[in-house]
């Protein structure tokens, strides 16, 4: 190895323990302000709880055995929602780009489902699928599905003019130009939808549990504010950025061995 | 030689929310069996729309495209080389096949056969980015002949790689088509690339195209394209398109 690559090596770790370094000193410095704050009254502790409240809470729920039955309800609400949606995004994908003419005719209520919010749909959503988790799954469903079809359509409206008309040389029909060509020229895409998908079901899911539920983290949230318990809302909050956090690194990871990185 | 197609006053226009645009107006001329034809004209004439008809890729507004044999088989070959990065070299030279459910073993090992002829064979698993310009572009001739195609189009097949590669890949091609035998039919707006390749250089003039003249090239020594440019009357037929397409400015 050359004087100049191992210099450059020595650059690029020293470059990533920093970053890495800075945000621990972040995490720590919230964590100790936060604390110092709202012992010494500066924010209001009822409101804004801190780390030490937050902990004990999360001891507490752990202690009674319900900490792990809420992170799982939400969880596994959450991969509900994403196969699901993800599978209903794939199929309606195809549809629309098989039938060019009614995704035409029907692009412009896509985009106002896009921009309606779906929470609003929630109460009609309980009378239909009832009170129960179908709700909650549908109303992610509903969430996930519109984003993950809009970025699986543009892949596929996005594949190579060059490479389709070359399909249509060797007289390829639309089924083929799909299978041997658009689907597997759209795999990243497809891939990269899982993100996004992964995320909005999350959100999904936890406005379902704000409407009906009796577990899961969104259930806790809105336990802790009807009984003004705002340490167990923060609780569940803090709980949810690391639940998000979690599953959205495991679909990174899963999409890093997808796509063979 | 016997016509294998003639282009029978054949016109295009496009019609837009902007009005009609008109592409190609009354074009007609005949390939014979085992030409080869370049379709010279400036960018944007219209030359790449003539090809795309006479492929059947596109539809002409008026006159027809004749063909004097059964069920032709076109191959077609694009500006760049299209290879599918998903697929392997042999994948690629296969989809022809595919898409026309010829797949055999016998189309197969023809395939392959054509991949040991050209020295692209222990290229076979390879995916296309490991191929340099040049192979890619073999590649893709390959992939158009494993079809047995009765008519070969080349749409400015060169026009994405560098001089010297396209010098190169010129003389490449160029003996592939005529080992194979193909009639082949070349859009170039190079004018050094069809004399130095076809045997009949037609060319177009500024939208709407029109066959302004039609040279056949008769070189002194035909050989390999590269050579062919050293030709003495290389230059006389180069002189006398130039002044054609400059006339048109």
């Amino acid at each position: 190895m050359s004087k100049e690559q191992k210099e450059f090596l020595r650059k690029y770790k020293f470059d990533k323990r920093i970053t890495l370094l800075s945000q621990v000193m972040i995490v720590i410095l919230i964590l100790v302000g936060w604390e110092l704050l709202s012992r010494y009254n500066i924010i209001n502790p009822f409101i804004f709880s801190s780390p030490t409240k937050v902990v004990k809470t999360i001891y507490g729920l752990y202690v009674d055995g319900n900490l792990f039955n809420h992170i799982w309800v939400t969880v596994y609400e959450t991969l509900i929602a994403f196969v699901i949606g993800l599978f209903i995004s794939l199929v309606i994908s195809v549809i629309l780009y098989l039938y060019n003419k009614i995704y035409k005719i029907i692009d412009p209520f896509l985009t106002c489902l896009n921009s309606l919010p779906k929470v609003a749909l929630g109460p009609m959503i309980i009378i239909v699928a009832g009170a129960n988790v179908k709700s909650i799954i549908v109303m992610a469903v509903l969430i996930n599905v519109i984003v993950i079809t809009t970025v699986i359509l543009n892949g596929f409206y996005g594949t190579d003019k060059v490479r389709l008309k070359l399909m249509h040389s060797f007289g390829a029909n639309k089924y083929q130009i799909l299978k041997y060509l658009v689907i597997p020229s759209s795999y990243k895409t497809i891939i990269s939808s899982f993100k996004l998908g992964i995320s909005m079901s999350l959100i999904g899911v936890i406005s379902g549990e704000f409407l009906v539920s009796r577990a899961g983290l969104g259930y806790l949230i809105i336990y802790g504010t009807q009984v003004f318990n705002l340490d167990l809302v923060v609780s569940g909050i803090l709980l949810l950025v690391m639940i998000s956090y979690i599953l959205y690194k495991a679909v990174m990871y899963i999409e890093d061995i997808l796509v063979g990185k | 030689m016997n016509k294998i197609v003639s282009i029978d006053n054949v016109g295009k226009k496009y019609n837009t929310t902007n009005g009609e645009i008109e592409a190609i107006k009354s074009i007609t001329f005949d390939v014979k069996e085992g030409e080869f034809v370049a379709l010279v004209g400036s960018s944007g004439c219209g030359k790449s729309t003539l090809l795309s008809i006479m492929a059947g890729l596109d539809k002409q507004s008026v006159g027809n495209v004749n063909y004097y044999i059964d069920k032709p088989v076109i191959g077609y070959m694009l500006q760049e080389d299209a290879l599918l990065a998903h697929y392997t070299i042999l994948d690629n030279i296969l989809l022809g096949l595919k898409i026309k459910n010829k797949l055999n073993d016998e189309s197969k090992e023809y395939a392959i056969n054509l991949l040991k002829k050209y020295n692209l064979d222990k290229f076979i698993d390879k995916k296309p980015h490991e191929l340099s310009g040049g192979m890619k572009q073999r590649v893709s001739l390959i992939r158009t002949i494993a079809i047995k195609p009765d008519i070969l189009f080349l749409d400015e097949p060169f026009s994405a790689l560098d001089f010297s590669t396209r010098l190169k890949v010129s003389d490449d091609v160029y003996k592939i088509i005529k080992k194979e035998k193909k009639t082949t039919i070349m859009v170039t707006h190079d004018i050094g690339e069809a004399i130095s390749m076809a045997d009949k250089v037609i060319v177009l003039s500024k939208s709407p195209a029109k066959v302004k003249s039609v040279y056949n090239i008769e070189l002194i020594n035909k050989e390999l394209p590269t050579q062919n440019r050293k030709d003495e009357k290389f230059n006389y037929y180069y002189d006398l398109i130039w002044r054609d397409l400059d006339k048109d400015e």
